[in-house]
């Protein structure tokens, strides 16, 4: 039995990526990360800054993802984002433009909870990705 | 009668606009062909965001609770509208046809007692409906500067919207668009947003178990001001498509028109060349008659 199911990663403007041979997608989901796989329970929930992991036959992507919401269902993985990046193509000096925005933002004083986490999050990715 | 120096001129002139009229007919062409393609490639992500939103409103137990974006504030007093227009003219019926569909709704609340609240979207919008709804107008909004059609801005008009809907200042959100049909039909729409039509979240007839994490109300209220951006951009690429077909129809009968003057035009010319010249030989047969 073939262990691979649909991903559909969506943009509003377009269609992202649709790929018939995924074994295995990690999403940075806002309770914590969550690796897929086929036949999984029916799910939707929603994405915090981090690293989408894609994995398939041919070996495995990396997309740096800010929001976005997904959903499994019949084993059709959608993944609805507005800003999503490969990371081996990402622009350099668009992940340092928005590290310094994202830090301008967190330096605000009328954060909540869950906001700044959130920031702070935001800012341990993209330093990770500068970093590699 | 015009002279014929007249004529050649305004000959001319018809001319030059006909050529001005079909080079903005091509762009409008080449245009639309893009702005299709845009509203095709988007419309997966407002169904997909459409299909979790159904899901989840049907899957939530207690509506009492239910986010006040999906739900509504309870009353039904002050309508925000937002009218969708272009930035250009030139486009036909395109901004008029809009404006008349949401005149007619104005009107039709203002008759009902209810207060209304107006934000444009485009200049040209602003323009027709400032002299009569000038003390309505709340916000007005342009993105003559964007090229293209992009998502930031229709987050930017929906921050909008969202923020004055958490201070309470309006209960009923109203968007208005002209939807793309085709080439020669665009269909002004209005389209609620605030709060969500119950007659599209009144399909049940396939509830899924979903597992949700984190609970409903928390992913509803995350994503329901991000169906708000989806519907709103979703409505701008229909409008831009809409937009370049209008104009490029608007454009194609205008150059016929040209077209059409300018024959009228010569045979005007012709016919009084050759009445000159047959005055002319008039007269001079008439004066080797007389000597």
């Amino acid at each position: 039995m073939s262990e691979e199911f649909k991903l559909e990663i969506v943009n509003p403007e377009k269609s992202f990526l649709s790929k018939e041979d995924v074994t295995e997608v990690l999403v940075p989901a806002y309770e914590g990360d969550m690796g897929i796989l086929k036949d999984h329970i029916s799910i939707i929930s929603f994405l915090k800054p981090g690293i989408l992991k894609v994995f398939s036959k041919n070996g495995e992507d990396k997309y740096y993802v800010e929001d976005g919401i997904i959903e499994f269902k019949d084993n059709i993985l959608s993944i609805l984002t507005s800003s999503i990046f490969n990371v081996d193509k990402i622009d350099r000096s668009y992940l340092s433009q928005s590290l310094s925005d994202t830090e301008k933002l967190l330096s605000k004083e009328d954060l909540d909870d869950q906001n700044r986490f959130l920031i702070s999050q935001k800012i341990d990715v993209l330093k990770s990705i500068t970093s590699n | 009668m015009a002279s014929l120096d007249d004529l050649k001129k305004r000959i001319l002139s018809v001319k030059s606009t006909q050529k001005i009229t079909k080079a903005m007919k091509m762009v409008a062409a080449a245009k639309l062909k893009r702005a299709q393609e845009n509203a095709e490639k988007g419309r997966p992500y407002s169904e997909k965001m459409n299909n979790i939103i159904l899901n989840l409103s049907s899957g939530i137990s207690d509506k009492e609770n239910a986010p006040k974006l999906l739900a509504g504030t309870g009353n039904d007093k002050v309508h925000l509208c937002v009218v969708l227009t272009s930035d250009r003219g030139l486009c036909g019926g395109f901004n008029s046809n809009i404006i008349k569909k949401a005149k007619a709704y104005f009107s039709k609340i203002t008759s009902e007692g209810k207060n209304l609240k107006i934000i444009t979207v485009g200049s040209k919008g602003y323009d027709q409906l400032k002299r009569q709804y000038n003390d309505k107008i709340v916000n007005k909004i342009s993105f003559k500067e964007s090229k293209n059609i992009n998502f930031f801005d229709a987050e930017k008009v929906s921050k909008i919207i969202i923020e004055s809907f958490q201070k309470n200042e309006f209960d009923v959100c109203i968007i208005f668009y002209n939807k793309f049909k085709n080439v020669i039909t665009q269909i002004p729409q209005a389209q609620q947003i605030i709060p969500l039509k119950s007659s599209e979240t009144g399909d049940e007839n396939e509830k899924d178990n979903y597992e949700f994490e984190p609970e409903e109300d928390e992913i509803l209220g995350n994503l329901l001001p991000k169906n708000i951006s989806t519907q709103i951009f979703k409505a701008m690429l229909e409008n831009s498509a809409s937009e370049q077909g209008s104009r490029m129809s608007a454009m194609d009968n205008a150059t016929r028109n040209a077209g059409e003057m300018v024959d009228k035009l010569t045979i005007q010319y012709n016919r009084s060349r050759q009445a000159a010249i047959t005055k002319e030989l008039i007269e001079i047969i008439s004066g080797a008659e007389s000597l």
